[in-house]
C-alpha cells in the first residue's frame, strides 16, 4: 500500500450526531426508532413562518469535543444557510456553519502501533449543523421521514495529514473514543450516526507538492472508509504509473463492486449559495462558558493511556486496549483498588471481561459482574485463597448468577486449602496408596514428582494450595 | 345607539364595552355588516372569519362581564394573511398556499387571542409581501377606500384599507421595506413599523428575515400604542426578538413636544416627488414648530443606495425563505414524474411573476462568483446607512420625512414597470435597513382628496418619542382623518 515511490495524502470530514435529547432548533425528541414522522413539529417540518432556536446542550457538546481535540473555541461563530433542493430537506436549506465555525484548529493524537511515538492529525475545524430527513424509496413512489430532520450534527474536518487506510482507521477509532468519552456522541454507526467524506491524493515521497485530489462521498462505516481509501490510492498510483492524469472529481464507493465510481454530475452539481442565517444571532461563547465546560471534562483517552503506562507500568498495547472504550477503562480502574498486581488485573479485563462483552454483545455493565466483585476475585487469587483457574470458573458463574465473588467461591467450593494438616493427610494417603511409584521416585525417577502433585490435587478436589502441596510432598518423599 | 360602532377607535370601544353600552358581539356584527357592504368593491380581505369572529366575541363578552378585561378584549381586528392562524387558512396572498391551514398560531396571534381580541378576517396583501400596491396578490388587488380606481398601497394594503373603511377597528400588517407605512399613507390611517426585534416574528411568513417587522394599523395614535404594547416583547421562539421590557406606550402620550428636535433630511426631498406631498410635509413641520418643536436640517448621505442594497439583501433572503414551498409537505403540489419536475411545475404554477422575479434576483445575488459583488457589498452599504442614522441622531431626536413620493396611484399604473414600483418605497426602505422604528400619520390630503402621510423615524427602541410626537400632532387638530368615499 502506497509503497515504493508514492505516498498517500488523506483528509477526512466526519459527520456524527450529537447526543442531545431534543433537536438542534426545536424541542422535538431525537430518539432513534420512533414511528415515521412522529418526532416532528412545525419547526422541523419548515412550516411557513417558523424560526429556529438553538439548543444550548448541542453547543456545550460541540465545545466539549472542541476542547478534547485541542481546538480554539470561537468566542463568536455564525450560522449560515446552505441552499439546495431535496425532498428530505424541508426548508430548502440546511442551517450549518460556514465562514466562522465554533471550533478552529486543534488535533487528534493517534496512539502508535507498537511502541512508537503517537501521530498528531491536525484538524481544520469542527462545526455545528442540522441533519436532514430520510427519503424512503418504494417501487413507484417515495416517502419522507422527517424524524431525523433538525437533529444536531457536528462535522469534524481534518487536514490531509493521514498517510493511508490504516492511519485513517486509527484516526476514526480515536475520534470515536473521544466522542464517547466526552458524551458528545454514542458512536453508534449503524444508526446513521456516522457519515464520512474522504479526500484522497497521492504524491511522490519527499515531494512537497500535493497531487490532484478526489473526494469520496457518504461513506457510512469505518471499514468502507478504509477500503475506499485503499482502492482509491491504488487506482491513482496505477493511473499515474500508466501515464494517466487524475481528474479532480467526486466519487462514490460502490459497496457491491468494491470500487470507487464518479458521481453523476446531477448528484453534486450544487452552488450552495451560503449566506449568514438571519434568523439566528451570532453564537457568542463566553470565556466563562468555556471554562465551565472545561471543568466538567473527563480524562481523555490519550491522557489515560499515558497515565496507565506511568502509574501502572502497563505496556502501550495494554493501555490502548484498556482505554479504547471509556466504560472498559472505568471498569479497570474501579477494579484495581486493593490489588497489588495491576498487570494481572489488566490481563483479566482484556481477556475475561472483554471476551464476555464480545460474546454476549451486551454493554459492560450488563454483561459482567460489578468491577468491585471482579476485584474481590483477583484479590483472593493474590491472597492465595483461590487459584487463577478457580477464579475464572467463579467469574463465569458470576456472569450468569449475579452473585458476589465470596458467595460464588463458597458455593462452588473453590476456596484453596492451605491447612498443613489437611495437605499432609492427603499426601500421606496418596503416598500410602502408591508405594511402588514412591520406590521408583526414591530410586531416582524425579519426573514422577508431577504425578504425585496431580494425585494430591485430585485428592483435594483441585483446591490444595499448590505451593504448599509441593513443599509437603518434597519433604515427605525425601523423608 | 349601536349604529356605526365599526367607526369607533379601540380606546372608545373599550370604554363603552366595559360600561356595557354594547356588546362585543354587536361591535363585531357591525364590522361584519360593514365588510359585507363594502368588500365587493374594496376587496380588503382574502378570508372573512364570520363564525369564528362571533364565537370570539361571545367569549369576550363573558370575560367583559366578569374579570378585568384587557384593552383589546372584544375588539374586532383585521389580520394580514401573512400570520399563521391555527385552523384558519393562511395564504400569504399566494396560490402556492391557497389552501394551507396552519396547525399553529403565530406568537402575536396567540397573545391577541389571550387578550380576547376578535379576528374578523385575514386581509389581502401582495404575494409574500412583495409589492407596494397589493396588486401582486394572487386573489386580486385591494382598492383604495378614498378612490376605488387607485391602489391601497402595499404590501399590507388590505390591512390599511380595512381600517380606513372601518371594516375593523385596527389591524396587523408587516413591514419589510415600507409595507405598513406606504399603505398607511395611501389610505390615511396610522401605521407603525417598530424597531427590528421589538415584536416576535414567529409564525409570520418570512419574506426577508433581517428586515421583516410586525406592526399595527389604527385610527388613532393611542390605538396604535395600545396595539403595539399588546404584541411587543420577548419570545423564546424567536431568537432575534429583543428581551428589552415593553414600556406602556400610552403613558408617553403627554402632548408635550416642546424642545424636541426634528431632523429634516435633505435627501428626502427629491426630484420626481409630487409638489403637494412636499408642501404637506413642510406644512406639518410648521405645525410642529408652532407646538414648540425645533427643526434641524440633517443629511443621510447614503440614502440613494438604499433601494439597490434593499433589493439585493431582501431578495437574497427571500430566495432561501421561499425554497420551502416545494410541494412536498403542504400547499400546492403539481404532480410530475420525478421530484425535480414536481418542484418545477409546482413553483412555476404556485408563484406569481413578482415573486419569481425576486427569487431569481436573490438566487443570482448569492451565486458563486457574485456573492462579494452583490450580497456582501449590499451588507456594507447597509452598515453605512445605519451609521448615517446614528450620526443624524446626534443632532436630532426624531427624523421627519414624507412617506412616499406620491399619493395613491392608479391600479395598473405601475405594474408593467417594476423599477417605478420599487421607487414607491424610496423613503421607507432605509428605515428597515437600519432596523429603526418608523410611524406614519395622515397629515394632509392632495387636491384629489387623497391622503398624504407624514413619516416619523426614531432611534432604536425610540417608539415612545414617536408616539408622543405623533399624538401631539393629532391633538393639535392640524389635520383630521378623512372619511373615505366608499
Amino acid at each position: 500500500m502506497a509503497s515504493g515511490p508514492y505516498e498517500a495524502v488523506v483528509g477526512l470530514e466526519v459527520h456524527t450526531h450529537l447526543m442531545t435529547r431534543s433537536k438542534l432548533f426545536c424541542g422535538c425528541s431525537t430518539s432513534f426508532g420512533a414511528a415515521a414522522n412522529n418526532n416532528v413539529c412545525p419547526v422541523c417540518m419548515a412550516m411557513p413562518g417558523v424560526l429556529p432556536v438553538l439548543n444550548r446542550r448541542a453547543v456545550e457538546l460541540a465545545i466539549r469535543m472542541g476542547l478534547a481535540a485541542h481546538c480554539e473555541i470561537a468566542p463568536r461563530s455564525i450560522f449560515a444557510r446552505k441552499s439546495y433542493f431535496y425532498p428530505d430537506l424541508p426548508k430548502g436549506y440546511q442551517i450549518s456553519q460556514y465562514e466562522l465555525p465554533i471550533c478552529k484548529g486543534g488535533y487528534i493524537e493517534i496512539p502508535a502501533e507498537g511502541n512508537g511515538e503517537p501521530r498528531r492529525i491536525r484538524l481544520v475545524r469542527i462545526h455545528l449543523e442540522e441533519d436532514a430527513g430520510k427519503n424512503i424509496h418504494e417501487a413507484d413512489y417515495s416517502l419522507v421521514d422527517f424524524n431525523r430532520s433538525c437533529v444536531p450534527l457536528i462535522e469534524i474536518v481534518s487536514e490531509p495529514d493521514l498517510r493511508g487506510p490504516e492511519e485513517a482507521g486509527g484516526y476514526l477509532r480515536e475520534l470515536r473514543a473521544i466522542l464517547r468519552y466526552v458524551d458528545a456522541s454514542d458512536g453508534r454507526m449503524e444508526e446513521g450516526s456516522f457519515r464520512c467524506d474522504v479526500n484522497v491524493s497521492v504524491k511522490k515521497r519527499g515531494v512537497a507538492e500535493l497531487g490532484v485530489r478526489t473526494e469520496i462521498k457518504n461513506l457510512n462505516s469505518f471499514r468502507f472508509v478504509e477500503k475506499a481509501i485503499e482502492y482509491e490510492v491504488n487506482r491513482q498510483i496505477e493511473l499515474i504509473d500508466s501515464g494517466g492524469r487524475i481528474a479532480q472529481e467526486t466519487l462514490l464507493w460502490d459497496t457491491d463492486r468494491q470500487v470507487t465510481r464518479p458521481m453523476r454530475s446531477k448528484e453534486f452539481a450544487n452552488d450552495y449559495r451560503y449566506f449568514p442565517e438571519p434568523d439566528l444571532p451570532p453564537l457568542m461563547v463566553s470565556r466563562e462558558m468555556v471554562e465551565q465546560v472545561a471543568s466538567s471534562m473527563p480524562e481523555l483517552p490519550a491522557a489515560r493511556r499515558a497515565r496507565y503506562a506511568a502509574e501502572f507500568s502497563l505496556s502501550p498495547y495494554d493501555a490502548n486496549v484498556l482505554t479504547a472504550e471509556r466504560e472498559v477503562a472505568d471498569y479497570f480502574e474501579a477494579m484495581i483498588p486493593g490489588l497489588a498486581n495491576r498487570k494481572a488485573a489488566a490481563n483479566w479485563v482484556m481477556t475475561e471481561v472483554l471476551r464476555v462483552v464480545n460474546e454476549t454483545g451486551k454493554s459492560i455493565a450488563e454483561a459482567v459482574p460489578k468491577p468491585d466483585q471482579a476485584g474481590a476475585l483477583l484479590k483472593m487469587v493474590e491472597q492465595k485463597k483461590i487459584s487463577l483457574n478457580a477464579a475464572k470458573t467463579a467469574f463465569a458463574a458470576m456472569c450468569k448468577s449475579g452473585q458476589s465473588a465470596e458467595a460464588t467461591v463458597a458455593a462452588l467450593g473453590l476456596a484453596q486449602v492451605s491447612d498443613d494438616a489437611a495437605i499432609a493427610a492427603a499426601c500421606d494417603k496418596v503416598l500410602a496408596a502408591e508405594t511402588a511409584k514412591v520406590a521408583e521416585y526414591r530410586g531416582g525417577r524425579d519426573k514422577l514428582f508431577g504425578f504425585f502433585v496431580g494425585m494430591v490435587m485430585k485428592e483435594m478436589g483441585g483446591r490444595g494450595n499448590p505451593k504448599m502441596v509441593n513443599e509437603v510432598l518434597k519433604r515427605k518423599l525425601a523423608g | 345607539m349601536t349604529s356605526n360602532l365599526n367607526k369607533l377607535t379601540i380606546s372608545e370601544a373599550h370604554k363603552r364595552l366595559r360600561a356595557k353600552e354594547f356588546s362585543s358581539v354587536e361591535l363585531t356584527r357591525a364590522c361584519l355588516d360593514r365588510i359585507t357592504a363594502v368588500e365587493p368593491k374594496l376587496h380588503a380581505f382574502i378570508t372573512v372569519c364570520e363564525s369564528e369572529a362571533l364565537a370570539q366575541a361571545e367569549a369576550a363578552d363573558k370575560r367583559l362581564a366578569t374579570a378585568d378585561a384587557p384593552p383589546l378584549c372584544g375588539i374586532p381586528l383585521g389580520i394580514k394573511d401573512i400570520y399563521a392562524t391555527r385552523g384558519v387558512r393562511t395564504t400569504c396572498g399566494s396560490k402556492i398556499l391557497e389552501n394551507f391551514v396552519p396547525p399553529f398560531d403565530a406568537t402575536i396571534i396567540e397573545r391577541l387571542r389571550a387578550e380576547g381580541a376578535v379576528f374578523v378576517g385575514k386581509t389581502n396583501m401582495d404575494e409574500f409581501a412583495m409589492g407596494s400596491s397589493t396588486e401582486n396578490s394572487a386573489f386580486g388587488p385591494t382598492r383604495n377606500p378614498h378612490d376605488l380606481a387607485r391602489v391601497a398601497g402595499g404590501s399590507s394594503g388590505g390591512s390599511a384599507a380595512a381600517v380606513a373603511a372601518d371594516e375593523c377597528l385596527a389591524s396587523l400588517g408587516t413591514d419589510t421595506g415600507g409595507s405598513i407605512r406606504e399603505p398607511a399613507s395611501f389610505c390615511g390611517v396610522i401605521g407603525i413599523k417598530p424597531t427590528y426585534s421589538r415584536v416576535s416574528r414567529y409564525g409570520v411568513v418570512a419574506y426577508a428575515s433581517s428586515l421583516d417587522q410586525v406592526g399595527p394599523f389604527a385610527k388613532s395614535v393611542r390605538d396604535a400604542a395600545i396595539m403595539l404594547r399588546s404584541i411587543a416583547g420577548v419570545d423564546r421562539r424567536d431568537s432575534t426578538c429583543s428581551a428589552r421590557p415593553v414600556p406602556d406606550y400610552e403613558r408617553a402620550l403627554s402632548g408635550d413636544v416642546a424642545g424636541i428636535r426634528l431632523g429634516v433630511p435633505k435627501e428626502y426631498f427629491v426630484e420626481g416627488m409630487e409638489p403637494e406631498v412636499e408642501r404637506a410635509v413642510r406644512s406639518a413641520l410648521k405645525s410642529y414648530q408652532a407646538l414648540g418643536a425645533k427643526t434641524v436640517d440633517i443629511s443621510l448621505p447614503h440614502t440613494s443606495y438604499a433601494i439597490a442594497a434593499y433589493y439585493l439583501i431582501a431578495t437574497a433572503e427571500a430566495s432561501a425563505n421561499l425554497a420551502r414551498y416545494d410541494g412536498m409537505r403542504y400547499g400546492l403540489r403539481v404532480e410530475a414524474d420525478n421530484h425535480v419536475e414536481l418542484y418545477n411545475q409546482t413553483r412555476a404554477r404556485g408563484f406569481g411573476v413578482e415573486v419569481k422575479r425576486r427569487i431569481m434576483l436573490g438566487t443570482f445575488a448569492l451565486s458563486a462568483g457574485y456573492y462579494d459583488a452583490y450580497y456582501l457589498k449590499a451588507q456594507k452599504v447597509r452598515t453605512l446607512i445605519r451609521r448615517d442614522f446614528e450620526r443624524a441622531f446626534e443632532q436630532c431626536d426624531l427624523i421627519v420625512t414624507p412617506t412616499a413620493p406620491t399619493t395613491a396611484f392608479k391600479i395598473g399604473e405601475k405594474t408593467s414597470d417594476p423599477l417605478q414600483m420599487y421607487l414607491s418605497d424610496i423613503f421607507t426602505i432605509s428605515v428597515n435597513l437600519a432596523g429603526l422604528p418608523g410611524m406614519v400619520i395622515p397629515c394632509a390630503c392632495d387636491s384629489r382628496n387623497l391622503p398624504i402621510g407624514l413619516q416619523i423615524i426614531g432611534a432604536p427602541f425610540g417608539e415612545e418619542a414617536i408616539f408622543r410626537t405623533a399624538d401631539a400632532y393629532e391633538r393639535s387638530g392640524a389635520f383630521k382623518r378623512r372619511e373615505p368615499v366608499i
